[in-house]
């Protein structure tokens, strides 16, 4: 059986141990008219049935997912000849997914193959075979003995709700942990590949060197793809474009949460915020679309009335458009934090005769400026680590200029380019966009941390 | 009057007209909000407008068994016909005044690459008109469908078809051959190489076996961990310790978890690439977050009254949890997860990292099939050169956004209807 249908059978026996830890209840009491002499529910004890049927069934049949591969593959290698063995691991690696690919094919391919590499099939479709049924006896094992252990227990004064109710917290407890798990799945695989990718090329040469082009020579005697990987350029180019969209964002976004807190007639704001919320919630892809199709062509024609050159995947179009982009995260911000400023303070202003303005200048904004600043913070972090827009609408080469109108490439978009399409994983190529990705990840963290420090300093001014 | 009241007056002035500076300065923040909305809108809808037609022509063709290379009587043999020589024929017999190799290759070009098959679907349909001259509607190929709704003359750029072939058009528009039709086609189709047989219903598939992936997965775990962290956690560091995680991941770029994905699920675990399922469970990490916060608010505002109540009445703290605080807290929960949902509904830069980018043409059957997604087929579409592409993306843009906005005024509605204050 495949893993999936073993999980609708084990879902299934779970439904019919629930049903059958209920009758198994009410025979323990002495039949129908006498359950209230047990401690817990018939429900509760259908419940737990159920659980011990499918928990450990499943559980299993994940450690077992995880460990197929692996376990399968040093079967194989260990029933095949001594020269396969010796072998170093690429070459093993080649010579394993050969076999993979024979273990599918047709009989006609099959005559055409090297022996060895179709005994070396045969033998690896009959492991897998008998990993599906050792794989398939064994949770349905499982399933059954768990069930005849828990159904042994049943009594009148067995406590079936207080058993089930352990059980369900530690669920609870393992979904909340996973939250934990992805960060440390985040931070171990760019680690791990970082530090594969530093052991070829020196950290400082990727941090400080001034040249970009990861393209590796294939054969030795190649010219022009030495593969140099400064990255200075790339984070030269993130900056750039995310300091044209913070020229966009935050004056917009900043204005608009004032005009809309302070100035707005109800009316407005009931068609302002509707507004803030499209802008929010339109994907980054058709900002992207709209950046590169309509934007740039728009920005390189009044250019060139102005007598500019402008390169057709200006840095400026990328980052106008991730400024709108911005501009509903900014404002939102912003306006939590001048409406968490007690209104005393800004009465107090006003009934000194100050004017609405000078209050919002003197007495508001300085009273949010921990707050704002926070927001922009998070803004110059989603910024740096938007992804679409930038790849569509900003180019590939790695330009080190600090002029808007040239084209720039980002640290994003250089991960995009390194790992779409095909190619062998572990050259330092693909490596370099983890080792990017540990960059983009540390700085990103780095901003929130950063920015929740001064939002909590804040709050603790106030409350 | 004093010295300083003096002052005042004067200076009032200048502070009133820098009160209505700041103010226009505020309603031209909105004003240029409003703009942007209007402007992005109008401009996707106008380019998308031409991709919801598709021009057709009529050709006649001549079903001849010896043209085809099938026996007449043998209907079994029918789709294996060869209808590239009928077609051509049918099409240079509509056209005698071409000649010459060149100029035959270019008119053959005017018409789409998929004719050939629809003229055997038409004869596989009605085996009847076997031998016969009948009219047949194909698609005209997509240069010359941007040329006759665009409005341009030969010789601009992007523009490929010559002086020649527009006269050949001409002609033909002339003589009403030319129909513009309704492109059901669109929305029945998988992806292509050719703009006019190019369609979002693999990608379409693909969202939606990768949304229910991540609904089925995302829903049961963030509710599950929100319910633990508010209910029944302790007050200790370790809570703490998830707590902040889930706010860092809150805010971790979205490319980052797609790194997380292929080098994690694809190569760790040894998942297969491009499917559904790997996509799904990396955008189950992605929206986790925000169903976990957005959970956690909802089951904060029920009142502990309620808590208290159910356990004066002698029920357990889990079945407080189960039978009382999550059934008030679910129209939130359910908000939460709709607004989690249109988030990784428009996420493309994961799933570009787990290869979901690749070409497929077949509509996927299931979750472990290669597949695209709604946002990933726009990118391709939009790095597409041909003129076409841009409409086509465009429509699949305003299909996106169709999606979109139904999700989030479902969410809205939920909010507005069941939203309690206690």
């Amino acid at each position: 059986m495949t893993s999936s249908t073993l999980i609708f059978v084990v879902l299934f026996l779970a439904l019919f141990s629930y049903w059958y830890g209920i009758q198994r209840s009410i025979k323990v009491a002495g039949g129908a008219t006498q359950v209230k002499k047990l401690v817990s529910l018939p429900r509760q004890f259908g419940l737990l049935t159920a659980m011990w049927c499918g928990l450990p069934a499943l559980i299993f049949l994940l450690v077992w997912t995880f460990f197929e591969s692996t376990v399968i593959e040093a079967l194989l290698v260990q029933s095949l000849s001594v020269e396969v063995q010796q072998l170093d691991q690429s070459a093993l690696g080649l010579y394993l997914n050969d076999v993979r690919l024979l273990s599918d094919s047709s009989a006609e391919v099959l005559q055409k193959a090297d022996p060895d590499k179709v005994f070396a099939a045969e033998k690896l479709l009959e492991i897998n075979r008998d990993a599906a049924w050792l794989k398939s006896g064994l949770v349905l094992i499982l399933c059954l003995s768990c069930v005849a252990f828990i159904i042994s227990r049943f009594a009148v004064d067995f406590r079936a709700r207080v058993y089930l109710e352990k059980i369900i917290m530690r669920v609870l407890l393992a979904c909340s942990i996973i939250a934990i798990l992805t960060t440390v799945g985040i931070v171990m695989s760019v680690l791990f590949e970082s530090i594969q990718f530093f052991s070829s090329v020196p950290p400082w040469e990727f941090l400080f060197g001034l040249e970009w082009s990861p393209q590796m020579a294939l054969r030795a005697d190649q010219v022009g793809s030495s593969g140099a990987f400064g990255a200075v350029p790339l984070f030269a180019g993130t900056i750039l474009i995310t300091i044209i969209a913070m020229c966009m964002a935050v004056p917009v976004g900043l204005m608009t949460a004032i005009y809309l807190s302070q100035y707005a007639s109800e009316r407005l704001r009931s068609y302002a915020k509707p507004m803030l919320e499209v802008l929010a919630g339109i994907p980054t892809v058709v900002y992207g679309f709209f950046a590169a199709l309509t934007v740039a062509p728009f920005i390189r024609d009044t250019g060139e009335a102005l007598g500019l050159s402008v390169a057709s995947e200006s840095a400026l179009a990328a980052g106008l458009v991730m400024g709108v982009m911005i501009i509903p995260f900014v404002s939102s911000l912003s306006d939590d934090a001048i409406n968490a400023v007690p209104t005393a303070l800004k009465e107090g202003s006003l009934g000194m005769g100050a004017t609405q303005s000078e209050t919002i200048k003197q007495v508001l904004l300085p009273a949010a400026l921990p707050g704002i600043v926070g927001a922009f913070l998070l803004a110059v972090s989603r910024a740096v680590g938007e992804t679409m827009i930038v790849v569509m609408a900003a180019g590939m080469a790695a330009n080190l200029t600090a002029n808007p109108l040239d084209s720039v490439t980002t640290v994003t978009v250089q991960i995009v380019k390194l790992l779409t399409g095909d190619q062998e994983f572990n050259t330092p190529k693909t490596l370099a966009a983890f080792a990017l990705g540990l960059m983009l990840f540390v700085t990103t963290l780095a901003l929130n941390v950063a920015a929740l420090k001064v939002v909590r300093k804040y709050r603790e001014q106030y409350d | 009057m004093s010295d300083s009241t003096q002052k005042v007056i004067n200076s009032l002035k200048k502070r009133h007209r820098k009160e209505k500076v700041f103010r226009a300065a505020g309603a031209t923040a909105i004003g240029f909000g409003f703009l942007l909305v209007f402007l992005l809108i109008t401009d996707i809808i106008t380019k998308a407008t031409p991709a919801f037609k598709q021009n057709w022509i009529a050709i006649e063709v001549d079903f001849q068994p010896d043209l085809l290379g099938i026996d007449g009587l043998d209907l079994t043999r029918l789709p294996k016909g060869d209808y590239r020589t009928v077609l051509r024929s049918a099409i240079f017999e509509m056209m005698p005044e071409v000649s010459g190799r060149r100029d035959k290759r270019s008119l053959f070009g005017l018409i789409s690459s998929s004719a050939e098959f629809e003229i055997r679907n038409h004869l596989v349909a009605n085996p009847a008109d076997l031998g016969k001259k009948v009219t047949v509607w194909v698609k005209v190929d997509d240069d010359v469908d941007s040329y006759l709704k665009d409005d341009v003359v030969v010789g601009e750029p992007g523009i490929r078809i010559s002086e020649k072939q527009a006269t050949w058009i001409k002609k033909w528009v002339d003589s009403e051959l030319i129909e513009s039709r309704w492109n059901s086609e669109f929305f029945s189709l998988g992806d292509s190489r050719e703009p006019e047989s190019a369609g979002v219903k693999g990608a379409l598939t693909g969202t939606f076996y990768t949304m229910l992936v991540t609904l089925v997965l995302s829903f049961p775990l963030g509710v599950a961990a929100a319910l633990y962290l508010e209910e029944f956690a302790p007050k200790n560091r370790w809570t703490d310790f998830i707590e902040v995680n889930i706010n860092n991941l809150a805010a971790v770029p979205s490319i980052v978890f797609g790194l997380l994905g292929l080098a994690v699920i694809i190569n760790i675990f040894g998942l297969p690439r491009s499917t559904p399922l790997v996509g799904g469970i990396v955008l189950t990490l992605m929206t986790l977050p925000t169903i976990i916060i957005a959970s956690r608010a909802s089951i904060k505002a029920v009142p502990p009254s309620i808590r208290e109540a159910a356990m004066g009445l002698g029920a357990s703290r889990m079945q407080v949890a189960f039978s009382h605080v999550l059934p008030l807290a679910m129209p939130g929960i359910i908000t939460g997860t709709i607004i989690g949902m249109a988030q990784a509904l428009g996420e493309t830069a994961p799933l570009l990292m787990i290869g979901m980018v690749a070409f497929i043409v077949d509509v996927p059957g299931g979750i472990t099939d290669p597949a695209t997604v709604m946002p990933v087929q726009i990118y391709l579409w939009a790095d597409s050169p041909e003129r076409a592409f841009v409409a086509k993306t465009s429509a699949a843009i305003l299909v996106l956004l169709g999606f979109l906005l139904i999700m989030n005024s479902f969410a809205a509605f939920m909010r507005k209807k069941f939203e309690k204050r206690w």
